[in-house]
């Protein structure tokens, strides 16, 4: 039987990186292929070849599809031959009736004018195939996400489709939601509809899939036949995560403290939909001069969980107490957290990090400004002479302090946003995603820099999605799945395999 | 060897400083431009020190309100009662001081007091409830419009106690009353003029010294003082021309300290900084600890103030408060803080800048209205220069 779709070759780089390396992966017709890998391994880059995102010629290599060479320029080409993807963030208007979404620009309509009763009844034929009993005319605002997600595939299937590929369908499902959903999709398959399942909900992949295609470092590592043989959530994970680690990470001597920061029973919900709880009585303590480790997948928590302590910038209903150097601290806003001694050096630079236009002494100085003025007038000298004495310290290159950290590089930018937060003075770092973007040689600075910190005995956090670099860099390692705490474990004895089981476990149970 | 490179580099490093710079002596050269042209056009009238004096007069309460607007547009924000409120105010202290017959040191007080409060709660609900200033001080013009009419009944109140016309139409009196040339000539105008003229450039050569001790002196030198040859030009020529007249108008002193006050306030303090770190990336402020809410709270309130004195330098000088005073004043303000660099989008604008944008709007209608050119075009050239002024930014923005 000849496949459905045949990607041969695909060869997608990035200034400086190479997201993909002559990754091939192929899907017979009325079948559930799964992709697996970790955060990075070039699943969505993939999928978004496939699907036009990034057109024809901006990548090498072969798409075949439905008997015949494919060069999409748009996702518009793509649909039109079939092939139709439903990301993660659903592409859902919140305000707009399920109808009126499902017909969002293919309206049945003439001269302009829509055909309401047509799209009503085509609309509930819709949702029948894929099993939501609601009305046309409901709003999307007023549906949970597991029907949203129902909606989105409803959608796909009016478009006449042959291929459909689901992001991470589950991630924000329950298990009864996520079940149905995993139903239709056999479903699907028995009335010949091929899918492409991407998640890291290994148990899921075992419960539906027919073959299973493993990336990891943008490449092609396995393809698994679950049917001719056996295959184990362990066989998967060693393909996932089956690197070399080298010499990576900077040689530390750690010299650990007293506690120095610690937190009981903090609970958080989500700011929009309050009765969502985002982190569930989560507890954790940090030494002075450790390095604590966050581990965990896209979505589960991490972030929420930082910007919740640092002077609940995240979150509503926070509970839970904090304490620093064994005393309770006030941290119900950002300046009281950085006043008691919390740093967030947050995730996103460009937006939650730098002020972009100023340039790097303005951000320096922005977290601090009290400590360069007196009576509230600015000390420009000596303002100066902070700026230059970080630059220096932390090797930020640049033309001077006066240069626009637009036009630094992300190792940079994020060397400015460290000085902001070091010259405010804290004695805990919390640190999300301190080298994302950022090239292997200013990783091996930033690495630097934070042993350097805990050396002097401040208590550092760090939250990463690269599992080797959590590996490489912390003491002790905390492994966060759907908002709560599943384990904890000292780095020396900590694997990847064993942090993608916790977090495979917490799902089982 | 870096004796080499360095003359090399001299040349490029000009231009590249007048490159990276243009937004600013363009401003400046541009109303120099605009001067000299209307000196063409009306035969000579425009630099007469008694239409000099009154171009001042005239400009003074659109200036104040630019400085608070500055600091609201900077902040990424706008506020479109600033022209309601002054009039407002304006028909408040008349009812005191004219009807109630209350002292005027006790009205000013009250009524600047009463802009700050009316300031306040629009930055309230603009800053603590996230509506957008837009709509909150859209809903404050026609308040304050409305509520103006109906304090005054619909009719004008004046005129006013003579000492507080005198905040509008009085001027600092001369002691020594000299004369050049067989005309009265105002010795002490001249001595102030000279006095802060050298002020000025005392502060600019101490900072260039205090740079160059740093290293950090990006301005080549023939610049800096071709700059500072032509502000204590201006300075000196511009009193000159108000000495023969009447002496340095008492608002004119009121409007130069504010001046002097804001570009403190925005380039030297905490406070300033703030504004242009939320107004640069608000999340980023919020996140390094900076309470956004309270710092947009406290500008309103601080334009609040400055509408509310602008009121009643607009009311003093007319002698009279009616119901239409203030009407249109907010797009002037808004748009000389445009014409004068500030970046629609916040984060980018200077104190100085404004004030030269209220000066061009002022010259131009001044200019326009000696030669004559009705009230009609009068706007549309106005339109068409406001326009002009912010597609250039916009373009020279992208091309960089």
């Amino acid at each position: 039987m000849q496949p459905i779709l045949d990607m041969r070759g695909i060869t997608k780089t990035f200034p400086g990186v190479n997201a993909l390396t002559n990754v091939n992966l192929s899907v017979m017709p009325a079948e559930i292929h799964a992709v697996v890998g970790e955060n990075g391994a070039g699943k969505s880059t993939l999928m978004k070849v496939l699907s036009g995102v990034y057109p024809a010629g901006s990548y090498d290599g072969e798409i075949h599809f439905d008997n015949a060479e494919r060069k999409f320029a748009t996702i518009a080409d793509s649909e039109n031959t079939g092939i139709i993807i439903i990301h993660q963030e659903l592409a859902l208007v919140p305000l707009l009736s399920i109808a009126e979404n499902i017909f969002l620009g293919h309206e049945p309509a003439t001269r302009g004018v829509i055909d309401w009763f047509e799209a009503f009844a085509r609309t509930k034929e819709l949702l029948k195939k894929v099993g939501l009993n609601e009305h046309p005319n409901t709003l999307i605002t007023n549906i949970g996400t597991g029907k949203q997600q129902l909606v989105e595939i409803a959608k796909a299937l009016n478009k006449k489709v042959k291929l459909l590929i689901l992001d991470e369908p589950t991630s924000s499902l329950n298990e009864t939601d996520s079940n149905a959903l995993l139903a239709l999709l056999r479903e699907f398959k028995a009335q010949g509809i091929s899918s492409i399942l991407i998640t890291h909900k290994l148990n899921e992949v075992l419960k539906v899939a027919d073959r299973i295609t493993v990336l990891r470092d943008g490449k092609t590592i396995d393809t698994l036949d679950t049917h001719t043989a056996k295959v184990s959530e362990d066989r998967i994970i060693k393909a996932m995560v089956g690197r070399e680690l080298t010499d990576r990470f900077p040689p530390r001597d750690a010299k650990i403290g007293e506690p120095m920061f610690e937190v009981s029973n903090w609970s958080c919900y989500h700011p929009l939909h309050a009765d969502r709880q985002m982190i569930k009585d989560v507890s954790m303590s940090v030494r002075s001069g450790e390095v604590v480790g966050i581990a965990g997948l896209m979505g589960a928590g991490r972030t929420e969980l930082a910007m919740s302590l640092f002077g609940r910038a995240y979150g509503q209903k926070i509970s839970g107490e904090v304490k620093i150097h064994g005393k309770t601290a006030d941290v119900s806003s950002i300046p009281k957290a950085i006043e008691a001694g919390l740093a967030y050096v947050t995730e996103d630079r460009k937006t939650y990090g730098l002020v972009l236009i100023d340039h790097i002494k303005h951000n320096i100085t922005l977290a601090n400004l009290e400590g360069v003025s007196s009576h509230s007038v600015i000390d420009e000298v000596k303002e100066l002479s902070v700026a230059n004495k970080y630059r220096k310290d932390l090797a930020i290159r640049c033309s001077g302090v006066f240069q626009t950290t637009v036009n630094l590089s992300g190792g940079n930018q994020q060397k400015v946003v460290l000085s902001k937060w070091l010259f405010s003075g804290p004695d805990v770092l919390i640190l999300d995603e301190p080298t994302r973007g950022i090239d292997v040689g200013a990783k091996y600075e930033i690495y630097g820099i934070i042993n350097k910190l805990a050396e002097e005995g401040k208590a550092v956090i760090v939250i990463s999605s690269e599992m080797p670099e959590l590996l490489g860099i912390s003491d002790r390692i905390y492994v966060m799945n759907e908002g709560k705490f599943v384990a904890e474990m000292a780095a020396k004895e900590a694997t990847q395999e064993k942090i993608m089981r916790a977090i495979m476990k917490s799902w089982d149970n | 060897m870096s004796d080499v490179s360095s003359i090399a580099q001299a040349k490029p490093d000009f231009i590249r400083f007048v490159k990276s710079n243009i937004r600013d002596y363009a401003l400046l050269l541009s109303l120099l431009v605009i001067m000299v042209f209307f000196q063409y056009t009306t035969n000579g009238t425009l630099f007469k020190p008694v239409n000099m004096t009154n171009l001042i007069l005239q400009n003074s309460y659109i200036v104040i309100m630019a400085l608070g607007m500055l600091l609201i547009i900077v902040a990424g924000h706008i506020d479109l009662s600033v022209g309601s409120v002054s009039g407002f105010i304006g028909a408040i202290a008349a009812v005191l001081m004219v009807s109630y017959k209350v002292d005027v040191i006790t009205s000013v007080i009250v009524c600047v007091a009463l802009g700050a409060f009316i300031g306040g709660v629009q930055g309230y609900f603009t800053a603590y409830y996230r509506i957008p200033a837009f709509i909150v001080t859209l809903a404050g013009m026609l308040v304050f419009k409305g509520l103006a009419l109906t304090v005054l009944g619909g009719a004008s109140i004046g005129p006013f106690p003579k000492s507080f016309q005198l905040l509008s139409s009085g001027y600092v009196p001369d002691v020594f009353g000299g004369s050049l040339f067989g005309l009265p000539f105002n010795i002490l105008a001249m001595a102030a003029g000279a006095v802060v003229t050298a002020l000025i450039v005392f502060f600019n050569f101490r900072e260039r010294r205090n740079q160059q001790a740093h290293g950090l002196a990006e301005e080549p030198h023939s610049i800096f003082l071709g700059r500072n040859l032509l502000v204590a030009a201006a300075f000196l020529g511009f009193t000159f021309l108000m000495a023969q007249y009447k002496g340095l108008p008492n608002v004119l002193v009121v409007m130069f300290a504010l001046i002097a006050l804001f570009v403190f306030l925005t380039t030297r303090t905490t406070m300033g900084r703030r504004v242009y770190a939320m107004g640069g990336n608000e999340k980023a402020a919020k996140l390094s600890g900076i309470n956004t809410e309270r710092l947009t709270f406290f500008i309103f309130v601080i334009m609040g103030a400055l509408a509310a004195l602008a009121g009643l330098v607009f009311a003093a000088r007319l002698n009279v408060a009616t119901p239409k005073a203030g009407a249109g004043f907010e797009l002037e303000v808004i748009a000389a803080c445009f014409i004068g660099g500030a970046a629609t989008t916040g984060g980018v604008g200077k104190v100085i800048g404004a004030v030269i944008g209220a000066f061009i709007i002022g010259v131009m209608n001044n200019g326009m209205s000696i030669m004559g050119i009705g009230i009609d075009w009068q706007q549309v050239i106005k339109g068409a220069v406001l326009m002009l002024a912010v597609f250039l930014d916009v373009y020279y923005k992208n091309k960089a």
